[in-house]
């Protein structure tokens, strides 16, 4: 599929609760192995060139951690 | 570059106390995103409740109110009666709707009040840590049902299914019950959401959405848990979509 | 200019004075002996097309008024003793807000459901603040139905200059009984003080956004909120303090009575006049902030004091902080709903003067 969406999350608004690593059906998203200023570890973009920009992660993201951007 | 999911402008751009995975934040989010489409940000106020939701005025970038448990639909009465062009949002957890609210909830919904109320179902009281809720599921554990609820021996009552029990007042046009815990249930339920609040700026009332929203820290889940929880236990219970739709847009 | 006299009934010329006062909320729940005043309100306010609800119990009420009083609306509830009872959270929730409204409390004998007759048995709960925590609010006493009115009239105006509830404490008797009476003209809604800090109406000045709320969790905050609270009510203590005097000049004792009570024991002074013995009658009128300056002012002259209540003695409490020990406090009381004569008052005075 095409690469519709660039995400960005937004490191300290993450509490990494891993809802839009799961929400994601391309795999795009990860969990950080380093942790934000709070101590939470936020969800990472690892795959951003497989984005689809189907809205499912920034859609369950309970702390709008995450923008998507047309590309 | 074109924002396509970005954030709402009704709602302020901090950091949240609710814990992670939680309901509240999705929920905050489709009454803002909504709220925004109707272009409706200065001419909202939000009666928050005693719960979790306590710190809704934090987030909410409009005007609240902030009345005892319970008594959030007395006030969001008083709120609309007196502003009845502004959109009145009674939002409420289960404790404060289904326990000590409910005469209050009955009375508003069979007056026909024309507030919407987001009732947030976790089926257990949060901010105080853990109790057992009027929407605790049969069997669910919690700090003052530690061998799980029992409406047998124990005497602990069975859950409450608010829409249904609401459905009967003649003063109740829009009752649906929605859920957060996947995107295609949070989609559904902003649709709900943006439903009664065009009915209530039409002039239209009572409108209420129930939203099925988990609470890892209270359930002693994981969020991935929590979700999975909302799906196999209080969905079957607790029926989602349009319980009730007697609106004059529906018919 | 005040209209010509019509007889009324104490309930409806106080539902009476309230619409004339601009009231745009009424919530309220039936119970003897205020109903009156519930229904007189329904027909009142349907009939200006303003906001009647009878609520599902007085707690809801009060939870209405809150409601729209932060949306800058007079708002108003009524009740009697066990139905004031109820609304004890939502004034206290109403005083950390600062919210303005008026409570009309047409007292009956208690505790518990008690029984309808008149009595006095609230004084400490209006007075000390019936809810929980550190607040008061101002309480206003009438004896008579024509001063019903005016205290209710002036309670809206008091509620809005100082941003607080206001109560006004009849009893059954004030509630029930019919007097001449005559009222101000009717105010217009927009003639009313603007209420800047209210809800609602932001997009017409794009302001920035109201929060009612009496939550404060930082300890040394809530400390300083309550202590500019606090700084209010001694401004409220110099500026609201009311009360009548009748022969104290002359009085060998002076009676401490306020509404019902008040007008037994000015039955009594003039009974007393005739038998050739001076008595006089000091009758607070606002009970909160109390005339203790007043009071002591008249302890510190030699004046000896004899308190009457329709209760076990509860304002004769403050009479005693008032006088501050330079002076004697009898009391006298009745309970259960028992109205006390002018003849029984006037012996215990007769006993304690020795004559």
């Amino acid at each position: 599929m095409a690469n519709k969406g660039k995400p960005e999350i937004d490191r300290e608004r993450c509490k990494g609760c891993g809802l839009c690593i799961r929400a994601c059906p391309m795999k795009v998203l990860s969990l950080d192995e380093t942790a934000n200023s709070w101590g939470y570890y936020p969800s990472k973009v690892v795959a951003g060139e497989k984005c689809i920009a189907c809205g499912n992660c920034y859609t369950v993201c309970p702390d709008v951690a995450i923008t998507i951007y047309k590309l | 570059m074109e924002v396509l999911y970005g954030h709402p402008k009704s709602l302020k751009p901090i950091q949240s106390k609710y814990c992670p995975g939680c309901g509240h934040g999705i929920i905050h989010r489709l009454i803002c995103e909504v709220i925004d489409e109707m272009g409706l940000q200065e001419r909202s106020i939000i009666t928050n409740p005693v719960g979790c939701a306590i710190w809704a005025d934090l987030y909410f970038d409009f005007d609240s109110v902030q009345p005892p448990h319970g008594r959030t639909p007395a006030a969001a009465t008083g709120v609309k009666r007196m502003l009845p062009d502004h959109l009145v949002i009674c939002y409420q957890g289960d404790g404060d709707l289904a326990a000590i609210g409910t005469a209050e909830i009955i009375h508003a919904a069979n007056r026909g009040e024309k507030f919407t109320t987001i009732f947030v179902n976790n089926a257990i009281y949060g901010m105080t840590g853990g109790q057992m809720a009027p929407t605790t599921l049969v069997g669910q554990k919690a700090t003052t049902a530690p061998y799980g609820r029992d409406p047998g021996e124990a005497g602990m009552g069975y859950p409450i299914q608010v829409c249904e029990l609401l459905s009967s007042l003649g003063g109740t046009k829009y009752l649906a019950r929605g859920a957060v815990d996947n995107a295609a249930n949070v989609r559904k339920t902003k649709q709900y959401i943006r439903k009664a609040f065009e009915a209530q700026m039409r002039g239209e009332g009572f409108t209420m959405v129930e939203i099925l929203s988990q609470c890892p820290t209270n359930w002693h889940m994981n969020p991935g848990q929590s979700v999975d929880w909302v799906e196999s236990d209080m969905i079957p219970f607790y029926k989602l979509g349009e319980i009730k739709d007697t609106l004059e847009a529906s018919r | 200019m005040a209209e010509e006299k019509r007889l009324m009934k104490g309930n409806e010329a106080i539902g009476e004075a309230a619409l004339r006062a601009g009231v745009r909320a009424y919530f309220g729940y039936p119970i003897t002996p205020q109903s009156e005043l519930t229904a007189y309100m329904a027909q009142g306010m349907i009939d200006r097309k303003r906001t009647f609800i009878q609520a599902e119990s007085e707690t809801s009420a009060i939870n209405m008024v809150y409601g729209a009083a932060a949306a800058g609306a007079r708002a108003m509830t009524s009740s009697s003793s066990p139905g004031i009872s109820l609304k004890q959270e939502g004034i206290s929730y109403a005083c950390g807000a600062d919210m303005p409204l008026v409570i009309v409390n047409m007292q009956r004998s208690g505790p518990g459901l008690g029984g309808i007759s008149p009595s006095q048995g609230d004084y400490f709960q209006s007075t000390r603040g019936g809810g929980h925590g550190d607040y008061y609010h101002i309480v206003l006493a009438p004896k008579s139905v024509q001063e019903a009115a005016d205290l209710t009239y002036l309670a809206f105006d008091l509620a809005d200059k100082w941003r607080m509830p206001v109560m006004v404490l009849g009893d059954g008797l004030i509630g029930q009984m019919m007097e001449a009476v005559s009222f101000p003209p009717e105010r217009e809604v927009a003639s009313l003080p603007k209420k800047d800090w209210a809800v609602g109406h932001q997009a017409d000045t794009h302001r920035e956004i109201h929060h009612i709320s009496s939550l404060n969790l930082d300890p040394a905050g809530f400390e300083k909120d309550i202590l500019k609270r606090y700084a209010r009510y001694e401004e409220i203590k110099k500026a609201e303090v009311r009360y009548e005097e009748v022969n104290i000049d002359k009085a060998e004792l002076v009676f401490v009575a306020y509404g019902t009570s008040s007008r037994v024991a000015l039955g009594a002074v003039e009974m007393a006049k005739e038998a050739g013995i001076e008595l006089g009658l000091f009758r607070p009128i606002s009970l909160w902030p109390f005339p203790e300056k007043r009071i002591a002012e008249l302890a510190a002259r030699g004046k000896r004091f004899l308190t009457v209540e329709m209760s076990m003695g509860q304002m004769v409490e403050d009479v005693r902080l008032a006088v501050n020990g330079k002076s004697d406090v009898q009391f006298y009381g009745r309970t259960g709903g028992v109205v006390p004569s002018e003849e029984e008052i006037l012996a215990e005075a007769r006993r304690i003067l020795g004559r």
